[in-house]
């Protein structure tokens, strides 16, 4: 009876967002009296963390601090319209319907800056810190807090923007099946390291190296942690969780929480994560999504590394003690009955 | 079994209502003080979102019958933060990216607040048998345990700086 430890890869390719007839998402932008910029959305953040990408797009679109941007993603039935959160689609047609209307917001704030600053709009740039500053003159220049109360109390002017990604629909070739169902790919490889008790079963997962191709992480630490908390999440559909343990029958089946394997915190492999960026041409700043993929390639990994720990070829999840001590009885039985 | 007036010493003030028979403490602290903090996630010990501090030790707030902790002192989320100001977990957590949609972080924190209390020199082991009995679906738990030490080293520095 031993320990034995294996290692496997997996990769996965993985499309950003999808074609429901047309897949749209809405941005709109304002800036109250005092410049802050309201980006009114639809697309809630349930922790991935959108409302910061929309905020990120937005400033870096603008040209002004991250702080002067405030994204509301109120109410799902008065905002514009979003078709949700879902198909790792977020970033992708959010990023760029607010990239869309922080552009128009940010032509209409240069032409008041230039009516404040009697010069041409083409000659202002934006300096990043919250100024408006002509080209090669340092000193004449306006703060986005005195521009939008000029705006609003001097020029009567609504410094706003409006913003749509519209994937559009695209109907199957009847001849061939082509058809153009997403926007872009993102490519992803896990590596697992295993070891595997012979005796009792148990397969603990000792290292993930994670490798993901995202066109570019517009924030690598929200990036990385999505990453590795979907490949925990890849880790436990292989090793735990099910709700129907003898599938197709419902015997067995955990009815709560506390019937409903998960990994806890001991549970956890060490992780190793690195991001290769390949700006997608269609993406906001070049990003593709990440959303879903991450849960993905860590489960046939860590079922390749299973194999090449004891041989046994696991192809039902979760990879429970019993599967791997009945395939390794298997293995034993052929064994037997073909001595070589 | 008639309704009864409960009084709590909650997050340092004393507070008292009205408790329906049979409600945790949870609801309690929920539906009748409205300290919306701790989450129910399930509502039978398993998850550890209800987690707060009874006389200092961290309890499953969704198991315990309001009249049974009736006087005796309760912290929750809400009293950490003192003044406004983040204190050392909560802004290790922040720090450490140790949230995503945050339905865990109100208990982990409680759960990490008692161990730093009892035990400022956590090892990473001290760690994961402290938060064990949490259950976080998003981020791998790996950040959750790396800001807890954190902040057990920001906590002890303070102490230095004092
Ligand atoms: S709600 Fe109390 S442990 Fe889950
Ligand atoms: S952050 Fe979502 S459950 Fe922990």
């Amino acid at each position: 009876m031993a320990k034995l430890r294996g290692r496997g890869y997996a990769s996965v390719n993985y499309p950003t967002g999808m074609n429901l007839g047309g897949d749209p998402s809405q941005a709109l932008i304002h800036a109250t009296t005092t410049g802050t910029f309201v980006i009114s959305l639809s697309s809630v953040d349930l922790g991935q963390g959108i409302k910061t990408i929309a905020a990120q797009c937005a400033a870096e679109t603008l040209g002004l601090p991250i702080e002067n941007v405030l994204v509301d993603t109120a109410d799902t039935d008065t905002g514009p319209h979003c078709m949700g959160t879902f198909a790792s689609r977020g970033t992708h047609r959010v990023g760029n319907a607010v990239i869309m209307a922080a552009a128009e917001a940010r032509a209409v704030m240069l032409e008041v800056a230039a009516e404040e600053l009697e010069v041409d709009a083409a000659d202002l740039e934006t300096d990043g810190t919250g100024f408006i500053r002509l080209k090669g003159a340092e000193e004449k220049g306006i703060h986005i807090t005195d521009l939008a109360l000029a705006a609003h109390f001097k020029h009567g002017r609504t410094i706003s923007g409006r913003g749509i990604y519209l994937k559009e629909p695209s109907v199957p070739v009847p001849e061939t099946g082509e058809m153009d169902p997403d926007s872009c790919q993102a490519h992803a490889c896990t590596a697992a390291a295993v070891e595997v008790d012979d005796e009792t079963g148990v397969v603990e997962v000792l290292e993930l190296y994670n490798a993901y191709e995202v066109g570019r992480a517009l924030n690598p630490a929200m990036a990385t942690q999505q990453v590795e908390g979907g490949a925990w999440m890849g880790v436990s559909h292989a090793l735990f969780e099910t709700t129907e343990p003898y599938y197709p029958s419902r015997d067995h089946g955990p009815r709560d929480f506390a019937g409903y394997l998960m990994p806890g915190p001991a549970d956890i492999p060490v992780q190793h994560s690195l991001f290769l960026e390949r700006p997608a041409a269609n993406g906001p700043y070049g990003a593709k999504g990440i959303g879903e993929m991450t849960a993905n390639a860590p489960i046939p990994a860590i079922a390749n590394a299973i194999f090449d720990a004891c041989g046994v070829r696991l192809d039902s999840m979760p990879f429970t003690p019993e599967r791997v001590l009945r395939g390794l009885d298997a293995l034993r039985r052929k064994s037997e009955e073909e001595p070589c | 079994m008639p309704s009864q007036i409960v009084s709590l010493i909650v997050n340092g003030e004393q507070r008292e209502f009205i408790a329906a028979p049979g409600a945790t403490l949870l609801a309690s602290l929920r539906e009748s003080l409205g300290l919306t903090a701790a989450k129910r996630g399930c509502a039978q010990g398993a998850c550890g979102t209800c987690t707060v501090l009874v006389d200092g030790r961290p309890e499953a707030s969704c198991l315990v019958a309001v009249e049974t902790v009736a006087g005796r002192s309760i912290r929750t989320l809400e009293g950490v933060a003192a003044g406004g100001e983040l204190d050392e977990v909560q802004s290790a957590f922040v720090d450490c990216f140790a949230t995503q949609c945050g339905f865990c972080t109100a208990g982990m924190i409680m759960v990490a607040e008692a161990l730093l209390d009892a035990n400022p020199e956590p090892s990473e082991e001290d760690v994961i048998e402290a938060i064990s009995g949490n259950v976080c679906r998003c981020t791998g738990y790996r950040p959750i345990v790396i800001a807890v030490l954190e902040a057990a080293r920001r906590r002890r520095e303070q102490v230095v700086s004092r």
